[in-house]
């Protein structure tokens, strides 16, 4: 069904810090598109970080990212999410005192065209474009099997669920490339389970290649085509799931013998 | 020349008057992260116990000595403003902790709506009078350098020279005392603080305690410049800019502020006012420190804020 | 019991996405709009019409801009009343100079002035947050306050710089009578509530929703602070110029910087928050409760004073006022920070379920 592309993201030599605090230290991966690709490594050891040079949140000092061939000295969170690039966030950022549906909605939003005169007077064309991105929605409400919650405030629900919203509001994006930031956190083993369906479902049904931090190593190893191993902000392995667990260095960080 | 340093001189003795109030807001800033709208407020709540109270306890106990009247005022205008910082923890602080700043600031605006609503209602709502025996009569000095000499208020240097002390006093205690160090931990973070023991209900009576001294010795000098009325509560406008411009987190700031403003206003209101048609001081100060806003947001001394996401 | 929505099934999206999805909420809102346009003029003595009705009006369309920006955009304003008066004199010399000048059209053309005026102040809002742009909202308010005061083009050299507007009418007709006032504020208050429900029910309201709830999140899924707020601070501000046009025109009659003070500006904000933030209903019931409580005080206070032999004088009945606006902001804030429409939203959910207690 999917079959791994080029390389369509392209970190080069990327590096963070704030005020002396040095959060990346010349990082460089790529990722292929309809691959999944998945950051790991210790609290602390740059991963968020990196989401968020890639995002256009974070301004690095050094380095560049290249999208599609388009380099970049940094990213610009507008023309970013405009070049397809959705994501999900570690500690919940949903917008709490909106409903599930209005959650998702703003997910369309760059794909929404009516102007504030024609949303103020709503019928016409403001309604119609309304109503069509509604269906859209409601598609992925399917998809996330959250039809039952869909006119509630997200503040309101439960930790699985909300984690279920963010992921609905990045698909509702149609994503080429969707950054999830450690997904499953904080989940029990059913629930684990079924975000994996979703993400493998994602991957496969729509060929979205995704960016996935996450602390399970067992939901990494068997999600993940290629693993990047983050240490402290530097970079100590990159490769398959397989070779990740052989290399040396990150077995060290991971046991944590050195430090 | 000489006009000009008169000016200048007037003007920083109106900015340290300013720092004075500007001094309040960033000490409750500093330990509880709250803009309090309520420092005028709180001013004037104290000005008017302190006036009244000067006028019935000679009334009540008969002693009509008035440096007795004073001090006495000065005591339970002081265990007043005790109660109030006691109350505003009890009934309204406690339960906000980690709210959004906007919110905070607008319970302030309610609790200055209260304070000013109760402090009249208590103590009257005319205009009263403090008077702690500062001199009134303008001095004349360097008359050998300059022709003419300058002329400065007396009153204004001694509000000055009592700012200033109670600055520095302000600033040793949050240096050296455990209670300051205390302050500071919270000031830094909430919630690290509690976890090592500080009693986060007790630092900000204290510290609303401190902004409510503050706040009298600031009513006390307004109030014997000026008279004690309504218009007293709105000095706290004045002093805003002078946090902004300082910095919310920084006493020295607040004193720069001050200053900066203080003379900001004057300059302005002597060189530029005639132009445009006078009283410009109200709003100069703000654009003033607006205009600064957009390049340094975290003001002249205030720490820099990172966003982390 | 009459209030369920059983059998009351969504076929479509677009059923499922009206004002009231409820029918008997719709009926309710038609019933009372009927009454308020057909109904009040024969029930109302002109008093009410001058201190009652027509100060509600305009003030609920000037909480309702507050509360587009304060309460859906998550933008504070200390600075409200700045805008009105924006409004108003803009309103005032584009009926004086340009011969002609139809009433509603200067009223509009208010409102225009204003939004770009609140563009400016808003540029702030792309830097600093909170507190820092409360500051940036009063220094709109203290810089209009001096221009229309000392400014004497804007008050077309009025010596006594107060300035007036007569001979009010729209299409031929005079707006002149308390009660062709009420209908003629009523009408746009109507529209105006209308477009706002609108925009915060479409593309334009969730932007700004999500940029008051996370706005580090608005920005990834591709919403531009920059734009989301300034046409925040746009619409606002064009709500507010309008109401303090009618403010001027329509209520005053003749007016002064004054009518447009700081004190303004906070009640309209106590509006938004006792109301309701983010909500359309809540701005009515804020701006009906701040109106309506110091005349109910006003005769209140004094009649219990009378009762239990105590003298309340007509300051007296101030302070209470103040002291009661306080305490409320404060028990909103910390009780129920979605004022009484949360309230009100609470207890027809109550009665949605009602007998049953869940």
């Amino acid at each position: 069904m999917r079959e791994i592309g080029d390389v369509i993201l392209d970190l080069r030599s990327v590096s963070l810090a704030f005020g002396g605090v040095k959060a990346l230290t010349d990082i460089s991966f790529d990722v292929r598109e309809h691959e999944i690709r998945a950051i790991i490594g210790p609290n602390g050891a740059g991963k968020s970080s990196m989401l968020n040079v890639i995002n256009g949140v974070y301004r690095p000092q050094e380095g560049e990212v290249i999208l599609r061939g388009e380099h970049f000295r940094r990213m610009d969170p507008y023309r970013v999410a405009r070049a397809g690039i959705a994501r999900t966030f570690q500690s919940l950022a949903l917008f709490k005192g909106m409903s599930v549906i209005d959650n998702i909605m703003t997910g369309r939003n760059l794909k929404m065209k009516a102007n504030l005169f024609q949303q103020a007077v709503w019928w016409g064309p403001a309604q119609r474009e309304e109503l069509a991105h509604r269906a859209k929605v409601e598609e992925i409400i399917d998809f996330l099997e959250i039809q039952h919650i869909r006119k509630t405030p997200v503040g309101r629900l439960p930790y699985g669920l909300q984690k279920r919203v963010d992921l609905g509001r990045a698909l509702a994006m149609e994503p080429q490339i969707l950054l999830l930031d450690e997904p499953m956190a904080g989940m029990n083993v059913e629930e684990k389970q079924d975000m994996s369906r979703f993400i493998l479902d994602v991957n496969d049904q729509f060929g979205t290649t995704i960016v996935l931090i996450e602390h399970d190593m067992g939901v990494v190893m068997d999600l993940s085509d290629r693993v990047v191993v983050l240490d402290y902000g530097r970079k100590i392995g990159d490769g398959s799931p397989d070779e990740v667990r052989t290399n040396p260095e990150v077995i060290k960080a991971y046991l944590g013998a050195s430090h | 020349m000489a006009f000009f340093l008169e000016t200048l001189i007037g003007g920083l003795m109106a900015g340290m008057l300013y720092s004075l109030v500007a001094l309040g807001f960033v000490l409750i800033y500093k330990a509880s992260g709250v803009f309090n709208f309520a420092q005028g407020a709180l001013v004037l709540f104290a000005a008017l116990a302190m006036a009244r109270f000067s006028e019935w306890l000679p009334a009540w106990t008969g002693i009509e000595n008035p440096v007795l009247a004073n001090i006495g005022a000065f005591i339970v205008a002081g265990l007043i403003m005790f109660v109030v910082a006691w109350l505003i923890e009890r009934l309204v602080l406690r339960h906000l902790v980690n709210q959004e700043g906007a919110t905070l600031l607008m319970v302030t605006l309610g609790i200055a709506y209260l304070l000013e609503g109760i402090g009249q209602g208590f103590f009257g709502n005319d205009i009263y009078k403090i008077d702690v025996g500062m001199p009134k009569e303008p001095v004349l000095v360097l008359e050998n350098m300059f022709e003419g000499g300058i002329l400065i208020n007396k009153e204004d240097f001694i509000a000055a020279l009592i700012a200033a002390l109670l600055v520095g006093a302000l600033a040793l205690f949050f240096q050296k005392t455990a209670t300051g160090r205390a302050l500071r931990a919270v000031a830094d973070d909430h919630q690290a603080a509690q976890s090592i023991g500080i009693p986060l209900s007790r630092i900000w009576v204290i510290i609303w305690c401190v902004a409510g001294l503050v706040a009298l010795v600031a009513g006390i000098i307004w109030g014997s410049k000026l008279g004690v009325q309504f218009s007293l509560a709105t000095v706290a406008l004045r002093a805003l800019p002078v946090v902004i411009l300082g910095g919310l987190t920084s006493i020295p700031g607040a004193i720069v502020g001050g200053l900066i403003i203080g003379v900001g206003e004057k300059l302005s209101e002597v060189y530029l006012g005639p132009y445009v048609g006078g009283g410009i001081e109200i709003w100069f100060a703000y654009m003033l420190a607006l205009v600064f806003l957009l390049f340094r947001p975290q003001g002249l001394f205030g720490e820099k804020i990172i966003d982390r996401v | 019991m009459f209030y369920r929505e059983n059998g009351q099934f969504k076929t479509s999206y677009q059923s499922d996405q009206q004002i009231f999805p409820i029918a008997q909420d719709r009926w309710a809102v038609l019933a009372i709009m009927a009454f308020a346009f057909v109904g009040v003029p024969f029930l109302v003595d002109e008093y009410l019409f001058r201190a009652i009705l027509i100060p509600f009006l305009i003030l609920a369309l000037a909480a309702l801009g507050v509360n587009l920006l304060v309460g859906y955009c998550g933008q504070i304003t200390l600075g409200a009343g700045a805008f009105m008066a924006v409004g108003a004199y803009a309103g005032y010399n584009f009926l004086i100079r340009i011969d002609g000048m139809p009433m509603l059209a200067a009223i509009l053309l208010g409102g225009f002035v204003s939004a770009l005026v609140g563009i400016v102040f808003g540029i702030p809002s792309l830097r600093v947050r909170g507190l820092y742009l409360a500051m940036a909202t009063l220094a709109a308010q203290f810089f209009w306050d001096w221009a229309f005061l000392r400014i004497s083009w804007f008050t077309n050299d009025a010596p006594s710089g107060s300035v007036s507007v007569s001979n009010l009418e729209l299409l031929g007709f005079p707006i002149e009578s308390p009660l062709q006032k009420y209908l003629f504020c009523l009408s746009l208050l109507v529209l105006f509530a209308l477009l706002a429900k609108n925009m915060t029910r479409s593309a334009m309201g969730r932007q700004w929703m999500a940029i008051r709830d996370m706005d580090v999140a608005a920005e990834v899924i591709g919403i531009r602070p920059m734009f989301a707020k300034l046409s925040a601070f746009a619409v606002s501000s064009f709500y507010l110029g309008v109401a303090g046009a009618l403010w001027g025109f329509v209520h005053l009659g003749s007016w002064e910087p004054a009518a447009f003070s700081i004190d303004r500006s906070f009640q309209l904000l106590f509006m938004v928050i006792i109301g309701g933030m983010g909500s359309i209903m809540g701005s009515f019931f804020g701006a009906a409760f701040i109106v309506v409580l110091p005349i109910f005080l006003n005769q209140f206070l004094p009649w219990l004073g009378n009762l239990v032999g105590i003298h309340i004088s007509t300051a007296g009945v101030s302070h209470a006022e103040f002291m009661i606006f306080g305490a409320l902001i404060v028990f909103f804030l910390i009780v129920e920070p979605h004022g009484i429409a949360r309230l009100w939203s609470t207890g027809k959910e109550k009665l949605r379920l009602w007998p049953f207690p869940h």
